[in-house]
């Protein structure tokens, strides 16, 4: 068994003492910043980017997938305590997560979500294992044409998938690539859109500034907002005879669980897709095969297995693109792969074979952080009660002050600050016209490699757009990518139909 | 909300159109052997932002978006005044790291948040806003080796950098 040499191998590096520190540490952080409302794996990863300049890049990216996984852990906390998801991933969670802890049944609430997100972590993580070194493999065959091809099935999904309003979403992809294009003209060396000659425009702007602008500032300013007004905690009694039998009574949903966990790992592939609507469809899907629906949202544990091991394992889906294909699976791998470009690692099929040790290290490190996020989460659940009390007027200044430095600290100019503040700003004045950001995040990370594969591509093929529709493998995905970009269309047309029928039925 | 569609949207527009003539101060169309010139993929995407923009507006004289049928406020008054107070403080404290450095604009920052926003206690306040640039400076530059920039507090910091470094 190839596979088994290579996790071996994976767990030694994962289980060296610095890397295990790091998984630890990362876990409670991403616990921490799970359970408090407003921030979730996205905000975590994008904040502490700088800060894992510290490490090597394999404990960097351990660390945050850590924080990553924690916060998936986490948002369940508050959805329960609070009745607010701590994050957007948890918003299944509060259906009947909050019901039961009204009921006094905080604590069987609080041990559900933290079991049945360990087994949707572990049947995800084995998944993965089984599955990402084949698709390596194949994608390892691809040319320029083909990458474009994945790109563009990426934006597809936010447009076919989303659930946003088209042309915001659309406007907020375009905006993503046009300011990746931004800087020195990769193929001829010209500076463009500079803005006058600004000359901390000509670096770029790198992905981070942007990162850090929209789930830094923005979403603080949008938490500030919106977290007006006092707040009840729940009360919660946890006695090791009452975590017991929490657990024993878990093996009852089992199957809700399993179901849930394979449902999030596939939806988590899909870049618009992830977590959030995988815990949401897992929740519908436990209601429908449930012989009790009508328990559903009055407190049925059932309801708090089925979103709570989705959205963990959508967490592990997501990472299968980002590290077999080079394509974030989610706005925090979309992170976590721009963090991999300045650590000097090129995402894609090749990972596998020049840096095997990076990527089973890694997959390793993700079986060791769901039994540390598990343990730390059960024997600390009080600690993160206590969180939810922190007020937020000392929380959000501080990490504003994180923001601002951890902006500085990559490039050291404060002309990226600036533009930090900015995109800030407009990011959350966009936010409250329903603008999508995540699609701009995405976009401005795989811009380079998007108009490099564009172009290589084009000049191959003498600039014959159709080059992307003929070649075996990258025909298949544009046409799916061109499906999914028309989605919506046929959709409105199917309305339309069925509201011509409905108002004439004779004809 | 519908002015406010409206307004972001202009503006939107305006700013593709504004990338769109910048962009095109690159070559934007086929250059033999060397394919699509620099400025084409800018160009072609900030047109694409143009064409959103009136996409966006047409839907909202159609009413056809959830944003354009929605009769609530774009931001009220309690709103814009939390808002201003924040962005405001945060463009403050940029303005002062210029001037000051980071090591005397986030403390001032902090105490201001948390004193009178926050209202908390001298003490807490003061405790997190004297603890943070400490933790600051080991962090980054004891142990990243980054400089944060410091203004005309510089020379105070040459003594720490003879102890540490």
């Amino acid at each position: 068994m190839e596979i088994l040499d290579h996790l071996l191998q994976g767990f030694a590096i994962a289980f060296q003492p610095l890397n295990l520190g790091l998984v630890i540490f990362g876990c409670a952080l991403g616990l921490f910043i799970g359970a408090m409302p407003g921030l979730g794996s996205v905000n975590g990863v994008a904040i502490l980017l700088p800060m894992t300049f510290l490490v090597p890049p394999t404990g960097a990216i351990i660390f945050l997938a850590a924080i990553y996984y924690g916060a998936m852990y986490g948002g369940a906390i508050s959805s329960i305590m609070l009745g607010i998801p701590g994050a957007s991933t948890a918003v299944a969670t509060t259906f009947d997560g909050r019901p039961m802890a009204l009921q006094g049944q905080a604590d069987q609430a609080l041990i559900t979500a933290a079991t049945a997100s360990f087994v949707g972590g572990t049947v995800s993580v084995v998944l993965f294992t089984l599955f990402a070194p084949p698709l390596a493999a194949v994608a390892l065959a691809f040319g320029a044409a083909e990458e474009f091809a994945l790109m563009m099935l990426a934006f597809a999904t936010f447009v076919g998938l989303g659930g946003d309003d088209i042309p915001k979403t659309l406007f907020s992809i375009f905006i993503g690539l046009v300011l990746s294009a931004v800087g020195l003209d990769i193929i001829s060396g010209q500076p463009r859109l500079i803005f006058g000659d600004i000359t901390g425009f000509m670096h770029g702007i790198n992905f981070l500034v942007l990162a850090i602008g929209i789930y830094g500032i923005g979403e603080m300013l949008w938490t500030i907002e919106s977290s007006k007004g006092e707040v009840k905690i729940s009360q919660a009694t946890v006695t090791v005879g009452r975590v017991m039998d929490s657990l024993r009574k878990f093996k009852n949903y089992g199957k809700t669980t399993l179901m849930g966990s394979v449902l999030g790992y596939f939806v988590g592939i899909l870049p618009a897709a992830g977590a959030t609507p995988g815990s949401l469809m897992a929740y519908g899907v436990a209601k429908t095969i449930s012989k009790h629906p009508e328990s559903f949202g009055k407190g049925n544990p059932e309801g708090v297995a089925a979103p709570e091991s989705a959205n963990n394992a959508a967490s592990t889906g997501s990472m299968l693109p980002m590290l077999t294909l080079g394509i974030p699976g989610s706005p925090t791998t979309a992170i976590l792969l721009g963090g991999m470009v300045i650590w000097g690692l090129e995402p894609g099929p090749l990972l596998f074979v020049e840096h095997q040790e990076f990527v089973w290290g890694l997959i390793a490190s993700l079986y060791a952080a769901n039994v540390f996020s598990l343990l730390i989460n059960v024997a600390f659940i009080p600690a993160f009660i206590w969180v939810l009390r922190l007020p937020f007027t000392i929380l959000a200044p501080l990490i504003f002050v994180l923001c601002i430095v951890g902006g500085y600290a990559p490039t050291q100019d404060m002309h990226d600050v600036w533009l930090i503040l900015i995109f800030g700003v407009a990011g959350y004045l966009l936010r409250k016209l329903d603008y999508p950001l995540a699609p701009a995040v995405l976009a401005i990370v795989l811009g380079p490699l998007a108009e490099t594969s564009m172009r290589q591509a084009l000049l191959q093929s003498n600039g014959e757009m159709m080059v992307f529709f003929q070649r075996p493998i990258s025909g298949p995905i544009m046409i799916t990518a061109v499906v999914l970009f028309l989605l919506p269309l046929f959709k409105l047309l199917k309305a339309r139909w069925r509201a011509s029928k409905a108002a004439n039925p004779g004809a | 909300m519908r002015r406010a569609e409206f307004v972001m949207a202009c503006v939107l527009g305006v700013l593709s159109a504004y990338l769109m003539w910048k962009s095109a101060e690159l070559p934007i169309g086929w250059i033999p052997k060397e394919g699509p010139g620099g400025g084409a993929f800018p160009f072609w995407l900030s047109a694409g932002m143009l064409a959103c923009c009136l996409w966006i507006l047409l839907r909202l004289f159609r009413r056809s978006s959830s944003v354009s049928r929605s009769t609530d406020t774009y931001m009220d008054r309690d709103a814009v005044r939390l808002f201003l107070l924040v962005a405001g403080s945060l463009t403050v404290m940029l303005l002062l790291i210029h001037v000051v450095g980071v090591y005397v604009a986030t403390p001032l920052f902090l105490l201001f948040y948390m004193r009178f926003m926050g209202g908390h206690r001298w003490f807490s306040t003061s405790t997190i806003a004297v603890a943070t640039p400490i933790v600051a400076f080991f962090f980054f530059e004891i142990a990243l080796h980054i400089t944060l920039p410091k203004g005309v507090t510089e020379p105070f910091f040459y003594p720490l950098y003879d102890i540490f470094l």
